[in-house]
């Protein structure tokens, strides 16, 4: 699904990922730990086509296409989906005429006719559901006075409704009281099938409590510094990032 | 040199002036006395320069060295989706045309008005010994709107008073004249639309006067032509308890200037909301002044505007608080999206305060469509030119969706 080699990118002069190297098959799901300033939004937004980041050197591979080539949009209709650290608020745009925009046009990219009205807001309706959202959000813009929870919810309800094959959520599990944070794990174990491959960056390993990674990966430094099983989280719980930065230190 | 330019300019004028005089049909003696007057002011008055503080950022050049003819009537045809689904009237080239019209007794053409009536309101507020494009205006005085809405009557369906200029050469001018007076106690929605082709020059003077506890609303609409200059003014008196909303909607003119100018009697409320769009080489100006003469009155404002091209833009909103007006509760805001590099908008609140007990705010922003906003969408699979069209759209509406009338709100939600 997708194939990540050797990937460097800065944001003005400074470089922020250094080489990373990193496989993800379908149906798997990677869990991306590491320190503040270690590369984990980066690598997101990268991957989501933020222009504000320039890659340097690399290759990404995303079902065999060059993904760096594609616009954000084009990702987006591919099947690439990314969850925001901190989702944007845009008055006067209604999350049910902006969900109903987005939806149609990956459904065209799959040769799939428009949802008519009826349709769309049966199926936003039952994916609100999983979400337990409260409909009255539909009408109101998107994520204008949402609280943080709202809007974390809201990022996981659109990827229930736009039904990705590849999503990366960026520190969903940020800001999240416990409740909250049961609520957008459950609806992303929902979310979970064979076709379907995550990635979660995340600081801490409170999330994979709920949603249990195929493998862990821990970022230091703009590269991958360890990869195991999800037990490595709870290694990391335990010994926390300091000693493992000391050991990438040492390892160099 | 300049003396010589600007007696050229206003010569132009004062020949149709005289011209049109030997025309006219016999009218009160008054009337004739008050075109006379007004042509005196002009002609002493000149085109302003940008010297003054008021036309600081437009400049009239091209309009100066342009000689119009005075607009003759021609026959036309009503665009078939301009929303008229209340009493119209309808001018072309400045003439009345009852063809066009819609009959209704509230309204009609300024001809018809009964005399008593016009003596006692028209050219009162909208104040010609100042104001040059009113005086010229004023001495033009013939054909126009008027709408009377007699005591505690509530006129459901909204007017629509919709000027045409049509193509010519040479150049024509017209100078479209609305009075508007709502009596205490009435309810009145009134809407105005200018639209034509090719170039001319629409210089409109439009009077509103809302009686004790009225409620009026009056919406502009100027879709000009892109080769036309178009000046117009609103003057609005407010009577006790009084509200009127007004909103102006510019979108076309080579160079638009609508000037607003509301005073306020205690407890009155006062809306104005409006909304530029401009590109190319367009120039739009807008300029309001809201005078809080009496205690216990509200204004709200809130002007948006968008820029793209080499387009320019000026904003000037006056507020003046005098010292009897306490508990004055004034909120101005102007709000600028800039598109290009290359588009420039002059902002500027003047607010002017004589009374202790007061809260007024203002605040103007100029700002570039939100990159983050785009990504956010585009991420979804939108693409650039759709999000860019939703954020757009998304700014405009919140003035174009305050429209009541809803064909009317379709129909300049379509234009921008």
């Amino acid at each position: 699904m997708l194939e990540i080699r050797n990937l460097h990118a800065r944001v003005g002069q400074k470089e922020i990922l250094k080489g990373i190297d990193l496989t993800v098959k379908a149906g798997e799901v990677h869990a991306i730990m590491g320190p503040n300033g270690s590369g984990k939004s980066t690598l997101a937004q990268v991957l989501a086509g933020r222009d504000l980041y320039v890659v340097t050197e690399g290759q990404v591979l995303y079902n065999g296409k060059d993904l760096l080539e594609m616009s954000p949009e084009d990702r987006a209709r591919e099947g690439v989906f990314m969850a925001f650290q901190y989702p944007v608020e845009i008055p006067g745009v209604s999350n049910l005429y902006f969900l109903k925009a987005a939806l149609n046009t990956i459904r065209k990219n799959r040769g799939l006719p428009d949802l008519d009205a009826m349709d769309f807001l049966a199926l936003v309706k039952e994916r609100m559901k999983i979400m337990e959202m409260d409909q009255s959000l539909l009408n109101r813009p998107v994520n204008a006075g949402f609280s943080g929870g709202e809007k974390k919810r809201n990022e996981i309800f659109q990827m229930a409704v736009l039904e990705p094959k590849l999503a990366i959520l960026d520190e969903t599990d940020s800001g999240l009281d416990i409740d909250a944070l049961k609520t957008v794990a459950a609806g992303v174990n929902a979310l979970r099938s064979p076709e379907r491959s995550m990635i979660l960056v995340t600081h801490y390993q409170r999330l994979l409590d709920y949603i249990t990674p195929d493998f862990v990966h821990v970022l230091s430094d703009g590269r991958i510094v360890k990869s195991g099983g999800k037990e490595l989280a709870l290694e990391l719980e335990a010994s926390g990032y300091a000693g493992l930065e000391w050991e990438t230190a040492d390892a160099r | 040199m300049p003396v010589e330019q600007a007696t050229l300019d206003v010569s132009s004028y004062l020949t149709s002036f005289e011209r049109a005089a030997k025309l006219r049909p016999s009218g009160p003696l008054w009337l004739h006395e008050l075109r006379d007057t007004a042509m005196e002011c002009f002609t002493e008055l000149g085109f302003p320069s940008t010297r003054e503080e008021d036309w600081k950022f437009t400049n009239l050049n091209a309009l100066m060295r342009t000689s119009f003819e005075l607009a003759q009537p021609c026959e036309t045809r009503l665009a078939e989706d301009l929303p008229c689904d209340g009493p119209c009237l309808v001018f072309v080239n400045g003439c009345y045309v009852p063809t066009l019209s819609g009959q209704d007794a509230a309204a009609g053409n300024l001809r018809d008005a009964p005399p008593a009536f016009l003596e006692r309101h028209l050219a009162r507020y909208a104040d010609f010994r100042k104001h040059p494009f009113v005086a010229l205006n004023t001495a033009f005085l013939g054909e126009g709107a008027f709408v009377h809405i007699p005591a505690r009557v509530i006129a459901e369906r909204p007017i629509h008073i919709v000027h045409i200029s049509t193509r010519s050469r040479p150049a024509q001018v017209s100078h479209p004249r609305s009075l508007i007076v709502v009596e205490a106690g009435a309810h009145a929605s009134v809407t105005e639309t200018y639209v034509g082709a090719d170039e001319y020059f629409t210089n409109a003077v439009t009077e509103i006067v809302a009686g004790e506890g009225a409620m009026v609303e009056h919406s502009k609409l100027q879709i000009e032509s892109l080769h036309a200059s178009h000046i117009s003014s609103i003057h609005i008196r407010q009577s006790r308890g009084s509200v009127v909303t007004s909103r102006s909607f510019a979108f076309g003119g080579a160079l638009a200037r609508t000037a607003i100018d509301a005073v306020l009697e205690e407890g009155c409320e006062c809306t104005l909301n409006g909304l530029y769009k401009v590109s190319g080489k367009q120039h739009v100006d807008t300029r309001t002044s809201i005078d809080h003469a009496k205690p216990n009155a509200a204004s709200h404002e809130l002007y948006k505007g968008i820029l793209d091209g080499h387009s320019s833009a000026v904003f000037n909103g006056k507020i003046i608080v005098r010292k009897d007006a306490q508990k004055t509760d004034a909120k101005q805001t102007n709000k600028n999206l800039v598109l290009s590099e290359d588009a420039v908008i002059n902002t500027k609140p003047q607010l002017e305060i004589f009374a202790d007990d007061v809260r007024c705010t203002h605040g103007a922003t100029i700002g570039q469509l939100d990159e983050e906003a785009i990504f956010y969408l585009r991420s979804r699979g939108i693409d650039r030119e759709h999000a860019r069209k939703m954020l757009l759209n998304a700014f405009a509406h919140e003035i174009i969706d305050q429209i009541r009338s809803e064909s009317f709100r379709d129909y300049v939600g379509k234009r921008l």
